[in-house]
């Protein structure tokens, strides 16, 4: 691989790490702040046992969540320096304000953790409340930087490469800074309700009879369920008018995401299939006709624009189609499990006082994972999906990129340490909750 | 323009900031290592500080970072271009060492090998760290076609190089010795108290030695820097004055305390130490961030830029200096915190 590539994959690898655990980082704390409120509101200390018991798991992956994010932040610098060159003169704020929403989120969240015992209630649900609005503000800030990428604003560059005229504000609140930033935040909330959905309906298997845990897990399913529903119906919103976004900002990435390549009204929307590089068509697809039109700005007969338009040079990689598919495909599944779940729960458990569906549990516990690879494939589309470019129409990621030596060695060892604490976070997790089993939780705070 | 100047010292706060802080911080668990088997309480003070704190550390260091490519986007290009392997190396260590002493908390039956770990990235990460002053100092860059490059051949042979990380490493030993003489004392430690006093009575002259000793190292290229140092002697001597005192203060006697010494009045003094020195060495830095193909001047990002982010600076430590206050409160000054067994 040359170094351009190493450094991509890099990155790629670096980024897709810690999202992992930042998203979590936003959707649980969000989780716990609901069940406290829950908590309080209702008087039922089973809400005060899951807020307990999550925010233990988030202590756990903020281990990992600050320092991948320090390297993924420092790595911009060290992978990117041409990038950072001008990031530092033009959409420097956010990354700056970030910072303090960092501190935020470290202050509230060891006062939540190491001081819970010595405050009010009132005061404990103000401080979880701040280590979410921390996380949410932080994801918020990072994404400016990056619609700034997909549509720069706020600067103008001399054909010398100066830069000249400018407006940080304007860079950071660019075109696409409310539409993404939305998206961002509300498939964060929705990936931290399936997160509880999977756990919850897991245990929830394993537990049948009719114990005091079977009722925590049973009203943590609905709490995470009900979440996961509201959020998934507003990441469908949210990434429609993202898709809009493209349509007008974005064409080049639209394109290659739909495999369109003539220009054209009435433009047909291809599901699945795989866009094949010699005939330049989506092969194995289904195209629905118009939808694409629609989609991209409410009528039929609406013009988007096909990869033919652009010098091929310029074309994004054709696998943006398939990720772009996964995404959409795994939302909307999503949002039917999550339907699903809350109808029959109210159906049979409910109306009919019958036990829950054992298969339904099992499809449950699989929309954590699911939601989280919606994450990923997201943003790798988004990345990619810009390319060549770093800065659209401003920079390519060539130009971007690091020449210094020695990336190959480099990418292998944070490999190796990414892949190791992956497995660690695993088993430190399961070593924990053996050790302190629910059980544990009820007798002390239940009796 | 006095810009640049204003930016040049918040960077140089910052790199204060977190030397303290971080020497503290990363001292800290080293101490932690190396006193888990004995019966004092020493082990558990170190660590009664650093599960709530490492992460604000942390940010100082994400926040100092951030300075340097808002404030200064060439010198950005630069330090990551050149220092690419070491500072990779950092976040390793870094990214262990956090995940590491967060599940030490969380599960108990490896504490020691998760503990040992942490203590140990926490003596490498600073010795690393620092090491990035010497190359800013000449020499060691050289601008080839495919930009400016480490030469790692003269870093790893350079008795400087070597010096300045044996600096870092007794500094860092030092002020966390200190700052945790005073939380033991805080906290009504009699046993922790005598173990982290002892240590800082050891490492307060030693730190000193080795300093000198750096200045002597000094490689012929960073002349410039020595012949500058020179000019601000005064404010050196300054600096050693306020260690004498602060010193001292270990053994002012502290009437109706059974426990010898002022470690507060010490904290405070090294602390001022460390401030007058830095300042010092900073403004003898100058013009240059990279001598000699990088000053200031050239550096500097554009004047919107800098205003924004400054604003930006100013008015979250506004907003932020509660919750600093509130968490220094509840986690260094608290009784129920600091007292529990
Ligand atoms: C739970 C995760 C998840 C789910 C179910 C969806 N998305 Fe999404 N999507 C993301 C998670 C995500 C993301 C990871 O958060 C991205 C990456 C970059 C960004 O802005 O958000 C994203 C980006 C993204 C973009 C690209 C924005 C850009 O590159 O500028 C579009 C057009 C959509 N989404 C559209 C949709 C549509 C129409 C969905 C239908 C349900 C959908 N997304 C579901
Ligand atoms: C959408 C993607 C991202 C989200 C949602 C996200 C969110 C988060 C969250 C919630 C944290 C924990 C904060 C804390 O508790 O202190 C964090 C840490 C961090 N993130 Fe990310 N992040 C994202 C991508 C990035 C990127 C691309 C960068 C690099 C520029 C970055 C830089 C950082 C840094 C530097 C930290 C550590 C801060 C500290 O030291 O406390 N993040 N991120
Ligand atoms: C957190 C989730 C993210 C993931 C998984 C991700 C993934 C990727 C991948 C795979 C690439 C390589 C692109 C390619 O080679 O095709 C990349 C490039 C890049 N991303 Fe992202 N990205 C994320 C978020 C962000 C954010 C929030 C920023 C903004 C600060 C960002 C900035 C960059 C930059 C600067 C590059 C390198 C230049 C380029 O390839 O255009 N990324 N990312």
């Amino acid at each position: 691989m040359d170094t351009v590539t190493l450094a991509r994959a890099f990155f790629g690898t670096s980024l897709a790490f810690h999202i992992i655990f930042a998203t979590l980082g936003i959707g649980l704390s969000f989780m716990v702040f609901l069940a406290e409120v829950l908590h309080l509101w209702k008087k039922d200390n089973d809400y005060f046992i899951m807020a307990k018991r999550w925010t233990k798991a988030i202590a756990i992956l903020l281990g990992v969540a600050i320092p991948s994010g320090t390297i993924v932040g420092v790595q911009l610098s060290l992978l990117w320096p041409g990038f950072m060159k001008i990031v530092g003169q033009v959409i420097a704020v956010p990354f700056k304000i970030e910072i303090f929403a960092f501190f935020l989120e470290a202050l509230a969240l060891s006062i939540y953790v190491y001081a819970a015992d010595r405050l009010r209630p009132v005061t404990r649900i103000f401080s979880v409340f701040l280590v979410a609005v921390g996380a949410t503000a932080s994801a918020v800030l990072i994404t400016s930087a990056n619609t700034w990428m997909n549509t720069p604003a706020g600067f103008q560059m001399k054909p010398d490469g100066t830069i000249t005229n400018v407006d940080p504000w304007k860079a950071f609140f660019n075109p696409t800074f409310w539409s993404t930033s939305y998206h961002v935040v509300v498939t964060a909330l929705m990936t931290g309700g399936f997160a509880i959905v999977s756990i919850a309906a897991y245990k929830w298997l394993k537990q049948r009879n009719d114990t005091k845990e079977s009722t925590i897990h049973r009203k943590a399913l609905v709490l995470s369920l009900v979440v996961a529903l509201l959020f998934s119906f507003l990441t469908a919103l949210s990434g429609h008018t993202s898709a809009q976004k493209l349509h007008v900002h974005n064409p080049a990435k639209l394109a290659a995401a739909e495999g369109l390549f003539e220009t054209q009204k009435y433009a047909p929307l291809a599901v699945g299939g795989y866009v094949d590089p010699a005939t330049h068509k989506v092969k194995f697809g289904v195209e629905v006709p118009f939808l694409l039109s629609w989609l991209a700005a409410g009528r039929f007969d609406t013009e988007v624009k096909g990869l033919y338009d652009f010098p091929q040079d310029t074309w994004p990689p054709f696998y943006t189609h398939l990720l772009f598919n996964v995404m959409v495909g795994l939302g909307t599944l999503l949002l039917m499990i999550a339907a699903i779940g809350l109808y029959m729960y109210w159906r049979r458990m409910i109306r009919r006082g019958d036990s829950y569906p054992r298969w339904l549990l099992w499809i449950l516990a699989l929309t954590g994972p699911l939601s989280m690879l919606s994450i990923e494939f997201g943003w790798i589309f988004s990345c990619s999906g810009r390319q060549p470019w770093t800065i659209y129409g401003i920079q390519r990621t060539s130009e971007a990129a690091t020449t210094a030596p020695h990336l190959g060695f480099l990418f292998f060892m944070f490999g190796a340490v990414y892949l190791f604490l992956a497995v660690l976070v695993v088993i430190v997790m399961k070593s924990y909750f053996r050790r302190n089993p629910i059980q544990k939780d009820i007798e002390r705070y239940l009796s | 323009m006095i810009e640049p100047k204003i930016a040049i010292l918040v960077i140089w706060i910052l790199v204060f900031i977190y030397s303290i802080a971080g020497s503290i911080d990363f001292g800290a668990s080293f101490w932690a290592m190396i006193y888990t088997k004995q019966d004092t309480q020493a082990s558990e003070i170190a660590n009664r500080f650093l599960s709530p704190t490492w992460e604000i550390n942390n940010t100082i260091l994400v926040l100092l970072v951030v300075a340097v490519v808002g404030f200064f986007p060439e010198a950005a290009f630069t330090f990551g271009t050149v220092l690419l392997v070491p500072v990779s190396l950092i976040l390793l260590l870094i990214l262990l060492r956090s995940s590491f002493m967060v599940f030490a908390y969380s599960v108990q039956g490896y504490n020691r090998t998760l503990r040992t770990v942490s203590g140990l990235t926490g003596v490498l990460v600073p010795a690393l760290l620092i090491s990035a002053l010497p190359v800013t100092e000449g020499g060691l860059v050289q601008v080839g076609p495919r930009g400016p490059e480490l030469d790692f051949g003269i870093f790893f042979t350079s008795p400087s190089v070597y010096m300045y990380m044996l600096f870092g490493l007794t500094s860092e030993l030092f002020l966390s010795s200190l700052f945790l003489a005073d939380y033991s004392k805080e906290s009504r430690d009699q046993g922790a108290y005598k173990v982290y006093r002892r240590n800082a009575i050891l490492f307060g002259p030693i730190t000193l030695v080795v300093a000198v000793v750096t200045l002597l190292s000094f490689r012929p290229e960073a002349s410039w820097l020595l012949s500058n140092i020179n000019r601000y002697q005064n404010w050196f001597v300054l600096s050693i004055i306020m260690f004498v005192i602060g010193y001292s203060a270990l053994w002012w006697s502290d009437r109706g305390k059974k426990l010898e010494g002022k470690p507060r009045i010490a904290v405070i003094f090294v602390i001022l130490q460390y401030g007058i020195a830095t300042f010092a060495y900073g403004t003898s830095h100058l013009p240059y961030i990279v001598y000699p193909y990088l000053t200031v001047g050239e550096a500097f990002t554009n004047i919107n830029t800098f205003y924004s982010l400054l604003n930006v600076l100013g008015l979250g430590l506004a907003i932020l200096l509660p919750g600093f206050i509130v968490f220094w409160a509840l986690f260094l000054k608290d009784k129920r915190y600091l007292q529990r067994k």
